[in-house]
């Protein structure tokens, strides 16, 4: 299948330790693509059920447990980390757990999820790294109706 | 001073009446109909129904004018992002946030809460007074000096009992401030004051020679 082109830098990282809390759909998704391509990935959820998303060929790591508890996160490998996405359901959880991985454990790439537009704007301007996908979905959608 | 409170349990609750009653402006937020109506119904028109993590609900409550901003839900996650949204959007000049899991305290410290309190570890502390055995009590913190004031207790046995202040090794950067003895009136220590059994003693120490401190006090 071939990926629709997106924008963005061409240039890409190789051999990522990446961590990620929420085995969500899209947790679960980005964890197989960064295994697929060769990155070490570990993935955190509170409920062991989740992980049934994860493809049976995925190599990494997956760990019960709380992404906003600092002994979790170490289990988890965080400082040894290259970056950590927050992707759980809760906007508060991901903003604190993300916080924690730059303040705490100094990771440089730290991407986190927020639905709420607002908050998102908040948090962007005390310099996390952030994605609404309520923005950006609604985007898409006014620009696919608005298509000739 | 006005004041609004994220979270209407038990502790925002007593709070929200306690403040209301030395005459403070207060506002209370809570999700919960049921909840909000039983404060409306109790206290008053204080409550606003809405989450306290949206900037639109806090905007509604005025929160640019509040004096201070306290989160006392039962989510420390909650707690965390409703400070930071009432400092950074709103410039509320004091957050204070309920911590619910200890290990959290120090967290909120460093991502900019004014003051974060755990429930569990005041519990603690003030069990910990209450059991008569224990021989050193923490009364009160002062952190950026990495000070402590402490009450300890002197056990019949110990080796102080009977010897002058000038006789105890006591280690340099603690300082005994404060002798009560049953009965009497409290009195401030000098080098010849002996120490008897069951005396309490007030004491300065920093946080590293506590141990030492509570050794030389209370160790046989």
């Amino acid at each position: 299948m071939p990926s629709p082109a997106l924008p963005g830098p061409r240039l890409l990282r190789q051999n990522m330790n990446v961590v990620i809390m929420g085995c969500g759909r899209v947790g679960a998704q980005l964890a197989s693509l960064l295994d697929a391509e060769g990155h070490k990935v570990t993935v955190l959820d509170v409920d062991a059920y989740s992980f049934r998303r994860l493809p049976p060929s995925f190599g990494g790591t997956a760990l019960v447990g709380d992404g906003t508890d600092e002994e979790m996160l170490k289990k988890a490998g965080i400082e040894e980390a290259d970056a950590f996405v927050a992707l759980t359901q809760g906007d508060n959880r991901n903003v604190m757990a993300a916080q924690i991985a730059k303040k705490t454990f100094n990771i440089s790439k730290v991407v986190c999820r927020i639905y709420d537009p607002m908050r998102k704007d908040i948090y962007e301007a005390l310099g996390l790294e952030t994605i609404s996908p309520t923005t950006i979905f609604a985007q898409m959608l006014k620009e696919k109706l608005l298509a000739v | 001073m006005y004041i609004i409170i994220v979270g209407g349990g038990s502790v925002g609750y007593y709070l929200c009446k306690a403040l209301l009653g030395e005459g403070h402006e207060v506002l209370m937020m809570e999700k919960d109909a049921a909840k909000c109506e039983r404060f409306e119904d109790e206290l008053g028109s204080v409550c606003l129904r809405g989450d306290g993590c949206e900037v639109a609900t806090l905007a509604e409550a005025g929160a640019s004018r509040a004096d201070v901003f306290i989160a006392a839900t039962n989510e420390d996650e909650d707690n965390l992002v409703a400070c930071q949204v009432a400092k950074h959007k709103f410039e509320v000049p004091r957050t204070i946030a309920r911590v619910n899991n200890p290990k959290n305290q120090s967290i909120f410290k460093k991502l900019g809460i004014d003051c974060a309190i755990s429930v569990t570890n005041l519990i603690l502390e003030h069990i910990e007074e209450e059991i008569p055995t224990h021989p050193l009590v923490h009364l009160l913190t002062v952190e950026e000096e990495k000070t402590e004031i402490v009450e300890v207790r002197i056990r019949e046995g110990s080796a102080a009992v009977g010897r002058p202040v000038k006789e105890l090794s006591l280690p340099p950067d603690s300082v005994l401030a404060l002798v009560i003895r049953n009965g009497q009136k409290p009195q401030v220590p000098n080098d010849d004051t002996v120490l008897q059994a069951n005396d309490r003693i007030i004491a300065l120490t920093s946080t590293d020679s506590e141990e030492a401190l509570r050794k030389e006090l209370t160790g046989s």
